[in-house]
């Protein structure tokens, strides 16, 4: 079976923002206005996450892609009272919009705080309302969201292997960040596949997960940079 | 003065509550249901807008919703729980004070409760919760143990109530229907009063782990997640001392006010508040300790995620509401409580008023800051809550009190009978067990343990 994660390479990532952008467009995440974006309240299943070095005068500023870890032990699963949230057999961390109670306990057990809350009845411009992508529910007011890996996409690629009569590929199934990444930094794959190039660059010296301290075993992995 | 005029004279002053109505009295209930209409309306206006009403954000997910619940499912410890120790201890003193404390945990349990309703941003799906309940969460370890609690405190109350309810039935001319439903046919024969003690008795052994676990795994909602000063193994023993803590103190309010708007003093007497003010006087000393533990292990240790949120409250965003919480629950409780010249009933009063303060100062402590320094470097959280947090807080406050003050207008707040049989059995039967305390002594009269003030006074050389 396979296990899907993410390399994230620091080295190439130029913290351009178009994975921040594809997702969004992807998966119909509704666009913040500047009132929730000022109180803490949009929703980016891929967000930048500014990291400071040093401090002045010799601050380095440095942003990081982050999209859920889809960790293999996440803590929100445990806590979640109705079953919403759970990880599958792909090891994909899913939530299930339609049974959330919207306790926000997932949210606040999460140590990375990727797991946003639809504080509003999610709104587009006018003009925006008829590209909604068909294939991403649009979440209801009051429920909890999170990064699912474009998991619709995977369901597609397998449909369509399977009309078509043969194995799924390597690059049959890749999110919406890591097919826009102009530099490439993004790679996707199946973790399990020794030859697959998440498998190779995961094990590179440079790897590195976010909070690995905490067991949580993350399955998108950062390729450390300037190394 | 014959025993029976003298317990004529209790149910005259104790059903006086139930039988007059006066101006004052409606005046408080029209005040509470405003406050309770206005607090239903800002909920019908977050129920309609969402959550997006609330001051709540990312990453401060929580706020005073469950800060409320937090402090509300605590104060509920102030009744059953001390109830059922001074029974099962036989504390003779009691008999007065037992119903105004259990009348606090089932009244206050709703809000509890409710609080939990409120946080929810899908309160139309609560159903789940049994549809596709899973027992791996903490969350569910509260909804089982709440209603539990809920269930057992409300028997807890009823039981010691029927012989009550019972000579309302026969002596107050109102309500006669509800009385006589609730009474349950109570004839007050030897048989019955036998019976209902044996079941009062195992009630109350049986609602103190009940009363335990139930601030415990609200604590563990907490603890068992891996967030920076939640994540720690105090929370449960923390929590349930805190928890009675606050609970001693609402006690302490509910009965001065009782006492002095149904001028009760003969009742609610001085011995009360001094017992109870030394008992909320080692809570103090007890929380006191607890707390001291979990900062100086948390600072010494000096993890750095750890550290963000223990500055955020020793001296950064939050530091007025620790700061406050530690001279509302340690410095005001103990200039008042630990002399005996300033533990009067004013000291005792302003003791107990700051201790709940400090108790809600306390949840949120816990609550927020750890949401507002996560792990990542994020930017940092700030939480400022809205009219409609405010109006609900509100709220919840006014209609606990509105329901306590419904209470005491339906049913005596001070039992009647266990007075009654109090000043019937417990003076000889308090004589009785001392002198099971001493040893036997043979004396050419026979054997005694214990003699009278007369007898003693005349052995003396």
């Amino acid at each position: 079976m396979a296990k899907w994660g993410m390399v994230i390479d620091l080295d190439k990532c130029t913290a351009c923002q178009a994975c921040v952008i594809a997702c969004q467009a992807e998966n119909n995440v509704p666009n913040s206005d500047p009132e929730a974006a000022g109180t803490g309240r949009s929703i980016h299943w891929m967000e930048m996450l500014p990291i400071v070095e040093e401090e002045y005068p010799h601050l380095r500023m440095r942003l990081m892609p982050r999209p859920c870890m889809h960790c293999e032990k996440p803590p929100c699963i445990k806590v979640c009272p109705v079953n919403a949230t759970q990880i599958g057999s792909e090891g994909i961390v899913g939530q299930i919009n339609a049974r959330c109670i919207g306790c926000r306990y997932c949210t606040t057990a999460c140590p990375y705080t990727v797991k946003y809350f639809n504080w509003y009845k999610p709104e587009w411009p006018a003009v925006m309302e008829n590209h909604l992508n068909p294939d991403v529910q649009v979440r209801y007011i009051g429920v909890v969201e999170k990064c699912i890996f474009c998991h619709h996409r995977l369901q597609k690629a397998r449909d369509l292997a399977r009309y078509e009569g043969r194995e799924m590929g390597p690059n049959d199934y890749i999110p919406a960040c890591a097919q826009t990444c102009p530099a490439e930094a993004i790679y996707f794959g199946d973790l399990e596949n020794p030859k697959s190039s998440v498998a190779i660059l995961s094990k590179s010296k440079r790897a590195f997960h976010l909070l690995e301290d905490l067991g949580t075993h993350p399955k998108v992995t950062y390729l450390s940079e300037g190394v | 003065m014959d025993l029976k005029k003298t317990f004529e004279q209790d149910e005259e002053v104790l059903l006086r509550p139930v039988r007059e109505v006066n101006r004052n009295y409606y005046i408080t209930v029209g005040i509470l249901s405003l406050i309770v209409a206005w607090a239903f309306f800002a909920y019908f206006y977050q129920l309609k807008r969402g959550l997006g009403v609330t001051g709540l954000n990312r990453p401060v997910y929580w706020g005073f919703y469950i800060t409320n619940f937090v402090f509300f499912i605590g104060i509920s410890h102030a009744g059953t729980l001390i109830s059922a120790i001074l029974r099962i201890a036989q504390a003779e003193w009691r008999r007065a004070i037992t119903r105004s404390a259990e009348v606090i945990t089932v009244m206050v349990i709703f809000f509890g409760v409710a609080s939990i309703l409120m946080d929810l941003g899908r309160p139309d799906r609560i159903f789940n919760i049994i549809e596709s309940g899973r027992f791996q969460s903490p969350l569910l370890w509260d909804v089982t143990s709440i209603t539990c609690y809920l269930t057992a405190s409300t028997v807890y109350l009823y039981l010691p109530l029927i012989p009550d309810i019972a000579i309302m039935r026969d002596k107050v001319n109102k309500r006669k229907w509800l009385y006589n439903v609730l009474s349950l046919g109570w004839t007050g024969t030897p048989r019955q009063f036998k019976r209902l003690e044996l079941v009062i008795s195992v009630m109350a052994i049986l609602v103190i782990p009940v009363a335990v676990s139930v601030h415990t795994v609200v604590s563990f909602v907490f603890a068992m997640t891996v967030q920076p000063m939640w994540h720690s193994a105090i929370f449960g023993p923390y929590f349930v001392v805190g928890a009675i803590y606050s609970g001693i103190a609402a006690l302490i309010i509910a009965m001065a006010l009782i006492r002095w708007v149904y001028k009760l003093d003969n009742y609610l007497r001085d011995i009360h508040f001094t017992n109870l003010g030394l008992l909320l006087f080692v809570m103090t000393l007890l929380w006191t300790y607890f707390t001291f533990s979990e900062y100086l292990t948390t600072f010494y240790g000096a993890e750095p995620t750890h550290m963000a949120v223990f500055w955020s409250k020793f001296s950064g965003e939050y530091m007025l509401e620790f700061w406050g919480m530690i001279v509302c629950c340690f410095v005001i409780p103990v200039i008042f409580l630990s002399n005996r010249k300033l533990r009067t009933m004013t000291g005792m009063v302003i003791s107990s008023f700051a201790i709940t303060i400090g108790m809600w100062l306390e949840r949120f402590i816990i609550v927020v800051p750890t949401l507002a320094n996560p792990r990542l470097p994020y930017e940092r959280g700030a939480y400022h809550p809205s009219w409609v947090e405010l109006s609900l807080l509100a709220g919840c406050f006014a209609f606990f009190i509105l329901l306590y003050v419904l209470f005491t207008k339906f049913f005596p707040i001070v039992s009647i009978w266990e007075i009654q049989e109090g000043r019937q059995h417990a003076v000889s039967e308090v004589a009785e067990r001392v002198r099971t305390y001493l040893p036997d002594a043979h004396t050419e009269e026979g054997e005694a343990q214990a003699f009278s003030r007369e007898q003693v006074e005349t052995a003396r050389p």
